[in-house]
């Protein structure tokens, strides 16, 4: 019986995992969740339901440490996206320049498409 | 001669001070609070139970002694008069930082922002005491209060609320799977040229400009 050689295998194409490829890319908008589960998150409040501009994706990709601070997490990874947001839209009546931003990072979980 | 004067051979001069009498011993004079107390116990647990040891906790009491602003004023002035590792910096700051000796005991990374004449950063942190230890030391208590954590909602600047980000993949210690981010903190652009010097930590992440 021959043997098949390594090269002239047929294998079918690699299918990704859920996650593993970033799910936004730069310049898409983006809002974040509203949610307030108990416990110790790093998504400011004063973002919560505000929309803004993926300025980039954040690589590598990291274990969710909302999860991992609870030692639940199984090892799966997705990406955080560093998102800005111009502060006049964060605080009402900001005297600032329209310019002046926040730029923070926020894992995938958090974000919805728009 | 008197008894309690001592002079030291060949120094040429004498110590009006010496210790030939008792000072008063060091004693704390206030009350631990509820997290020294905490802190206290968990550590004396974790010996206890010989999950560390006095020598490790020690260890790291002095790593982290040894970091200091100094450190980030040397990679500062760096970045000034030497473009490719300016460059190299904004690329990838922990590898840069590494160049220069000053190693990274953890895995976290290090991103690192420039200001110019049109934008200051402002790097806050939000909620988890995110500091870059390895190369600025330990952060003022202030950087931790709440009046600075506000700070996106009144300053003039590009405001970043700096979130944990675990590079970790695995880790023994419940503490020290604390998301710790990378650090984020300014390569100030200073007018002033190389010879500038950083003047304090607060310039280096950054509410004051340098």
């Amino acid at each position: 019986m021959s043997k098949a050689s390594p090269a002239a295998t047929a294998f079918a194409p690699i299918v990704e995992a859920d996650g593993e490829a970033p799910a936004f890319a730069a310049g898409e908008c983006v809002r974040i969740s509203v949610r307030f589960p108990v416990g110790h998150y790093r998504v400011p409040h004063y973002i919560r339901g505000k929309l803004g501009v993926i300025e980039a994706v954040i690589e590598p990709p990291a274990v969710n440490n909302e999860e991992e601070g609870f030692g639940r997490n199984a090892g799966s990874k997705r990406h955080y996206y560093r998102v800005a947001i111009p502060l006049t839209d964060l605080w009402e009546g900001y005297a600032g320049s329209p310019r002046d931003g926040l730029r923070i990072e926020v894992f995938e979980t958090w974000l919805e498409r728009v | 001669m008197a008894p309690d004067r001592e002079i030291h051979d060949g120094d040429g001069h004498d110590h009006d001070h010496n210790h030939a009498h008792d000072h008063a011993g060091v004693v704390g004079d206030v009350m631990p609070g509820y997290f020294d107390i905490m802190e206290t116990a968990v550590r004396e647990l974790l010996v206890e139970k010989q999950l560390i040891g006095a020598s490790e906790i020690r260890r790291q009491i002095e790593v982290l002694d040894s970091r200091t602003p100094a450190l980030g004023a040397k990679v500062v002035a760096r970045a000034w008069v030497d473009p490719s590792f300016r460059a190299r910096l904004l690329a990838d700051g922990r590898a840069a930082c590494e160049e220069l000796g000053i190693t990274f005991y953890d895995d976290t990374g290090l991103i690192v922002l420039e200001n110019t004449d049109k934008i200051h950063n402002l790097i806050v942190c939000t909620l988890c005491s995110c500091y870059p230890r390895p190369v600025l030391g330990l952060p003022p208590d202030w950087y931790k209060l709440k009046p600075y954590r506000r700070a996106p909602s009144s300053s003039r600047a590009r405001c970043w609320p700096s979130l944990a980000r675990s590079f970790r993949t695995t880790s023994k210690f419940a503490l020290a799977t604390r998301p710790r981010r990378s650090a984020i903190w300014s390569c100030p652009n200073g007018p002033k040229g190389p010879r500038a010097s950083v003047r304090s930590s607060s310039s280096l992440w950054s509410p004051a400009m340098p």
